[in-house]
Formats: C-alpha cells, structure tokens, sequence
C-alpha cells in the first residue's frame, strides 16, 4: 500500500512532514500504571470519569429538591436536610463538575490539538488531578457528620461560627482550598504549554479555538482563584482563631465577603462557559463543512469577555446598600458583556449559514447550547438592569437564569464535546441512536424544568426555600418543573448507558471519524503515547484539511477503497517503509 | 440575511411581540406590581425589556433554526466556504450596542420615580419628622425594619439611629401596619444573619444586611385601604438566612389613614398594659413571692 504514495524527497519541498525518529515505550496496563500515570491522556480521562461521577451526584441532589418542591408545603425532607442538599448540590456542580471537566477535556486535547506530546509540567498535572480527588473527599466526607448549609456562596455571617458551628463549613473551606489549588497548577500548566509547546508554524492565529478558550480560562482561574482562596481563609480564621473580617460588630464587614466571594464569583461563571464556548467553536465548523466564520473575531470575543468579567461581579449585589453610581457602573460593565457574547452567536449561526449540516449527535448538542444558551444570555439582561433586577434577585428567575447559562451552556457544550471527541479518547463511536434520544430527552426537559421557574420568580418565589405557600400558580409551574427535571435525569441517564455500552462495544472509530480540521485527528484513536510520531508544519488553522489536500495531489486525486484515507496516506507518507 | 427576508422576519418579531403583551398582562411573563409605584414603573421597564428581547429572541432564534433546516447536508450540495464578512460582523457588532443603549436611556429615564420616594398624597398621613427626608417635602411615614432569624421586627419611629426615641416606639412583628396614600420610608437592618425585605407588589427587594442601613419606601393607593381591615401585601425574605428561611414571612396591611391612628393608639395602649403587667411580675419575683 505505501508503494502507492510518493515518499517525500527533502523537508524542504515535501509537504508531509519528516519523520522524528523515536523509541516509545508500550503503554503500561494495571490500575497502578492509571494511579501514578503522568500522561496527560489518562489524567484527563480520569478527570472526565471523576467530574461525570460528580455530575450524577449533583444530578441526584438536584432531583430530591425538585422531589421536595413538588408540591406546596410538602414535608419529605426537613429544612436541615434540605439546606444541606442545596449547598451541595451547587458546590458539586460549580467546584467538582463543571469547571475540572472542562479542565478534563483540556488535559486530553490542548497538547493534541497543538501537537505537543504532553502537558509542559505532566506531574503537576497528575498533582492537579489528585487535588481535585482530594477536595471531592474532604467535602463528601462531611456527609458522616455534617454537611455545609450555607449555600455555594456561603454568605457571612450566616457561615460564621457564631450560626454554624459545625464542621460542614470547614469542609466546604478545604473543598475551596483544594480544588482551587487544583485549579491553579493546572491553569498554570496549561499557559505554559500552550504558550511553548506549540507545533512549529502553529501562531497565535492559527491556535484552534478551543486551545484559546482553554487559554482564556487558564488566565481567568490564574487571576480569580488567589482571591477567592484568601476570602475563604479568612472566614477559616474568623471561625477558629478569634479573627472579625466579617463580624460587623468587630469592625468587619460581611459585604467584604460578598465583594470578595464574587470577585471571583463572576469570573468563574466564566471559567464554565468559555471552554464550552470553545467546544462549539469546533464542532460547529466540522459538521457544517465550512471553515468557522470569523474566526479572528469568536477568538478576541473570547479575551474581552474574559476582560469584562473581571468587572461585574457587584452586579450579584444590586440589593445590597451600594451607592447608584457603583450599581450604575455594574450595570453598564454587564451590559458591555452582550455584545461579545452575541458576536459569538452570530459567528456561530453565519458558521452554519450555507454550510451541508450532518445531523450528528455532537453537533445537535451544539445546536441545542446556541438555542439555550442565547435565552441565558437575554434573561442575563434583565437581571443586569439593577432597577429590574431588585425585583428578580434572590428568585426562582435568577435560579432559572444562571441553570439557562451553565446547564443550557456548559452542559450541553459538554455532552457535545463528550461525543464528538469520545471516538478519539476510546477509539470507537458512540451509538447515535442512543445519542439523538438523550438529546432530545435532554432539551425538553431542560426547557420543561427551567422555563416555567422564570415565571415562579415572577411570582414572588424566593430562592432556597424548603417549601412555599400554596399561592398564585406556585404549585403547578413547580409541579412541571420537577416532572421536567426527570425527564433531563433520564435524558442524561440515556448518556451514560451509551457511554457504557460503547466504551466496549462501539463501532471502530478509525483515526478521523468525522473528517475534522485539528490536529488531535491526526493520531490513532486512541492516541499512542508519544501522541504523533511526527509532527506537520502548521500553514494555517485547519492542519488537517491541508494535509488531505497534499495527500489528494499526491494521489492524483484518485480515491478508491482500496487506497487508505488520507490520513492514513499522510501518516504513512510521514512513515516511509513503515509498511513496506 | 437579504433585506428582502429581513423584513417579513422583523414583522413576524413584532407581531408575535404584540401578541406577547396580554400575555405578560396576565401574570406569568411580568413581575408582581400594582401595590405601589415603584413597583409599577420596575414592571414598566421590565415589560419594554421583555418586548425587545423577545424580538431579539425570534430573530436570532429564528434564523439559526432556519439555518438548521435549509442547509441540511444534501447529495451534491457544496458548502460555501466563507471565512467572514467584516462589514456584517461590524453591522451586528453595532446593532447589539445600539439595543443596549436603548435600554440603559429608558433604564436611566425611569431611575429617579423608582428610586425617590414622591411627596405623600393631600389624603395622606402628613408628618413633619422624617428623619431621612427622602421625599422631596422631607415628610413620610418612617419605619424602621429588623431583619432576625426568623421574623421580621417592625419599629414606628422617625429616627431608627436614635435608640433612645425608639425605647418608647410602637413596634409589631411580622405584620407591619400602613395608611394608604401615605409615603412609607423604610430603614432596613439586620442584628444577627443578613436578610433580605421583599414584598413583590411594593418594589425591588432591598438586602438588610448587619452593620449597615439600607433603605427603600413604598406608597399604597388609596383603594387598598377602602375595605374595613384594609389590604394584605404577602411577601418573604429573600436571602438565605438559616433553617427556617422559608418561613420568614413579611406582611404589610394597608388602612385608610383613620384606621391607621387608631391601631397605633391601641398599639401603644397594648404595649404599655403589657409593659406595666411586666414590671408587676418582676417586682414579685423579686420581692421573693411566688404566688402572682
């Protein structure tokens, strides 16, 4: 078969890439090989393992609140309970879901997509990793005594002390401790390789968007996470060692806390959705056929909403006594934020605008964020108008808002990513049947459950309530809700049985499945692990569709199915006599 | 998008926002209002929000399912291999800012009635004594609000710094007592977690957060107070505050202003009874009696 493709004559003329002579080592096997691996393949494949095994436990507390919302004055849980299940089901959604995973799919795809064979510091990596295992256990560990019931954002001086004394706080600090620390050394890690380890020709323009997303977000949590570690030391000193940051009595003050919590807050909604943002910035071109649309302008969107972010996060604090002109100045930051986010939008509908759409699972899940994600971004405006937002605070509005932007945004972005790149991680597809199912289950009950929660805000439904009143139409908008929030369990439930099932049994996958432009296409799936025996030059920001041009004109343009695809052509040209 | 099909879509928008304004007009779409003006002109700016974004949302929504079904992957279809398009990525660049601006002017046109309490009514109560003059003739009837796990602490007082004058103050728990047509100023606070005031019907919520005073007013129209017994505003704190949160309940009962100056009158005459029986009591227990 090599005999048919042309071997290259000099580097210089060649188009396919030379060969880096280079013994690899077998992969090891054994679950002590995966505990103390440090390639940055298997750690993110444990993050992705770790961050869904979370997403199930969050998904559970949230059905139980749901269960206890259902109907008016239910008494199924009590209020401890109750409070408990809420604080961990956000923290466990923002801290050990949502923001690792999207750290999971950067760990496997960053060094792939730029053609790096690993991470630039893989034990820091690994200590990333174990980090975050760490956090998960000190705060589920809480459960054998007494779990936080302070919300995710655990105001002050409700989580003094003085109001709860326990030890569920405490957890919740270690947890904030431990995976920002996590965080920190992966977001570091990530600059680092992105910024040197890229494929030689790979500039700034022609870094893939999900590579800048993933930059982005690594200088979010670099520049977020400090603060919010000395916020939380500080609640740790005020709690055990006498100290008064908080305590207004003493001289404290418990908007430092709320000043400081968001000061990060905002940022790291943020630090969920821009890998998100990246995800579909792929998966839209590949399975539209067309070259992204502005490709320029979705990546400086990017870094100005990573700019804008920084200067928000009052905005969460409209109802506290500020001046008008700080409620002012948050207003207008926040409304600055629109407009990068709908250039993206627009850039992601012209992408699709006059492509050959293929109806695949990942890019439904694409489709479905646009669509979700965009009535997020308008409810975002409502809530930024301060004035208007003294009535949504605090609500059922603001609840369906914020799960509008990061289910309907990060999640869906993640299943999408979770199905476009599981042929790469596993070597074989996912099964689309069961792929459309799951999705389908999964955008009518998003829709069922958190469309009809604007409308309880509306009505006067405060957030964090064990029960309501059986008043104006409470009881049947939560009624649907809750019976929308099985179907989305069992739309995500449909997700991981494909995911089982396929892991063993999916069709063969083959290198390049979905005739992609990156360069993580470029390797096996999965990937060996050196990643690529050679490395192309990069001459723009699809690597991939140069490489089946060159192999075409080396071919003669002829294709049959006896000759190999043209990534097998290209990798076997960068092997000359590999096979013969 | 051609303007020859950028028109019937934008008509489409508008239409299907006109359809949407009884709808909001029925509750679900639009925030609670109606019991004071505040309120009213925060579900005024709400509803031109609504308007826009719903056509925002059609029109966005609406080409990106268009573009969905039209360019569905067909044999021999070629798909246009376009990079870009400066002028239209500047076009909605602009556009975007432009609805932005439109919104932040009304927001600002509407920010002085909803944050500045007006006069009282020529029908209202008309005191001289406010300590914080918020209303433009510096009189209205001034509350002071104490937020604690889990009931709300109501003192009539014009100066809630001043403990001295509060000592002696009328108060009332969870059901705060009001004459219509009356300016009600509200000094907020919290002595032991932060809370937050909420009555839906009276305006925004306003955080009563420890070591600091916040503040909002409300005035109720005169038709609450016409019925004897006047008229219940229901409402609930809105920041999580403990355990019983969920029950941490607001009330505010609208008279007419008659019916306002005779249940203070009781109000003060109760507490002074009950003050009195008080001082007996502890008298006796010191005195070492046992029997009351």
């Amino acid at each position: 078969m090599a005999a048919t493709v042309e071997a290259p004559a000099t580097a210089s003329t060649a188009p396919i890439p030379q060969v880096v002579a280079r013994r690899v080592d077998p992969e090891p096997k054994g679950w002590v090989s995966w505990v103390t691996t440090t390639d940055h393949k298997r750690i993110g494949i444990m993050y992705l393992v770790l961050t869904f095994a979370f997403f199930l436990l969050g998904g559970i507390e949230a059905l139980l609140i749901r269960l206890q919302l259902s109907v008016p004055n239910n008494d199924l849980l009590t209020p401890q309970t109750y409070n408990e299940l809420f604080t961990m089901h956000g923290t466990t959604m923002v801290f050990l879901f949502v923001v690792p995973v999207m750290a999971g799919f950067g760990n496997y795809f960053v060094p792939l997509m730029i053609g790096a064979r690993d991470m630039a510091f893989p034990k820091l990596n690994a200590l990333s990793f174990w980090l975050l295992v760490a956090g998960g256990l000190v705060f589920y560990g809480s459960l054998f005594f007494s779990p936080p019931e302070c919300g995710w954002t655990c105001y002050s001086p409700l989580s003094d002390n003085d109001y709860l004394p326990s030890g569920g706080v405490d957890a919740w600090i270690f947890l904030i401790h431990l995976t920002g620390l996590s965080s920190l050394v992966g977001a570091i890690n990530f600059y680092a390789t992105i910024a040197n380890m890229r494929a030689p020709g790979m500039g700034w323009g022609r870094l893939p968007l999900f590579v800048w997303a993933i930059l982005t977000y690594a200088v979010l949590l670099i520049l977020a996470l400090p603060v919010i570690a000395g916020a939380v030391t500080l609640l740790l000193t005020d709690r055990h060692f006498g100290t008064h940051f908080y305590d207004p009595g003493n001289g404290g003050s418990p908007l430092l806390w709320q000043h400081l919590f968001w000061f990060f807050g905002h940022p790291e909604v943020y630090i969920m959705v821009l890998p998100g943002f990246g995800i579909i910035s792929e998966v839209l071109p590949v399975f539209a056929r067309k070259p992204v649309f502005g490709y320029k302008a979705i990546a400086a969107s990017t870094v100005v909403i990573a700019f804008l972010g920084l200067l928000v996060w009052a905005h969460h604090m409209f109802a506290t006594p500020s001046p008008s002109l700080v409620l002012i100045f948050f207003m207008m930051s926040s409304f600055l934020i629109a407009v990068p986010t709908g250039v993206k939008i627009f850039n992601w509908i012209a992408t699709l605008w006059r492509g050959t759409i293929e109806y695949k699972t990942p890019l439904l899940f694409a489709v479905g964020f646009i669509g979700t994600f965009l009535i997020g971004g308008i409810t975002g405006i409502f809530v930024a108008i301060f004035p208007v937002d003294w009535q949504l605070t605090d609500t059922y509005f603001v609840v369906a808002h914020f799960h509008y932007v990061l289910m309907g945004g990060a999640v869906f972005a993640v299943f999408a990513g979770l199905y476009y790149w599981f042929p790469k991680m596993s070597g074989r597809m996912l099964g689309e049947g069961l792929g459309k199912t799951s999705f389908w289950l999964m955008l009518v009950g998003f829709h069922v459950t958190f469309l009809v929660q604007h409308s309880a805000g509306l009505e006067g439904m405060p957030r964090r309530v064990y029960e309501y009143p059986d008043i104006r139409d409470l009881a049947v908008l939560n009624m649907i809700s809750t019976v929308g929030a099985f179907i989305l369990g069992l739309g995500i439930l449909v997700t991981v049985i494909n995911v089982l099932i396929s892991v063993k049994r999916g069709a063969i996958a083959g290198p390049d499945p979905w005739k992609a432009n990156t360069l993580e296409w470029f390797t096996s799936s999965p990937p060996p692990v050196n990643n690529f025996d050679t490395v192309p030059r990069i001459r723009s920001v699809e690597p991939m569709k140069d490489i089946r041009r060159q192999v075409l004109a080396q071919t003669g343009g002829v294709v049959s199915s006896a000759q190999p695809t043209p990534v097998e052509a290209g990798r076997m040209a960068a092997h000359p006599g590999a096979d013969a | 998008m051609t303007p020859r099909r950028a028109i019937p879509a934008l008509l489409v928008a508008l239409a299907a926002a006109l359809v949407l304004a009884p709808v909001a007009s029925a509750g679900l779409l639009t925030p609670e209002h109606g019991g004071s003006s505040n309120a009213d002109d925060i579900n005024w700016l709400y509803t031109v929000t609504l308007i826009v974004a719903a056509i925002v949302f059609l029109g966005v929504e609406g080409v990106l399912l268009y573009s969905v079904f039209k360019f569905k992957a067909r044999r021999g279809a070629v798909p246009a291999q376009i990079r870009g398009n400066t002028r239209l990525e500047i076009g909605w660049t602009v556009g975007a800012a432009v609805i932005l601006v439109i919104l932040a002017t009304l927001t600002f046109i509407k920010l002085d009635d909803i944050r500045n309490p007006p006069d009282s009514s020529a029908t209202g109560l008309q005191l001289a004594d406010s300590s914080r003059r918020l209303p433009p003739n510096g009189k209205s009837l001034n509350i002071c609000v104490n937020g604690q796990q889990y009931i709300w602490r109501y003192t009539y007082s014009a100066d809630c710094g001043d403990s001295a004058k509060n000592l002696g103050a009328p108060f009332s728990y969870e059901e705060m007592v009001v004459p219509v047509d009356t300016t009600v100023t509200l000094d907020i606070k919290a002595q032991d977690v932060a809370h937050s005031w909420w009555i839906p019907e009276l305006g925004g919520k306003f955080d009563a957060i420890p070591g600091y005073t916040n503040h909002t007013w409300f005035k109720i129209p005169a038709k609450f107070g016409a019925k004897p017994g006047g008229t219940i505003f229901y409402g609930q704190c809105a920041e999580l505050c403990g355990r019983n949160h969920a029950n941490m309940i607001a009330e505010v009962r609208a008279v007419s202003v008659a019916e306002y100056q005779q249940w203070l009158a009781q109000r003060k005459t109760d507490i002074q009874d009950a003050e009195t029986k008080g001082a007996a009591q502890r008298k006796q227990l010191e005195s070492g009696s046992t029997t009351p």
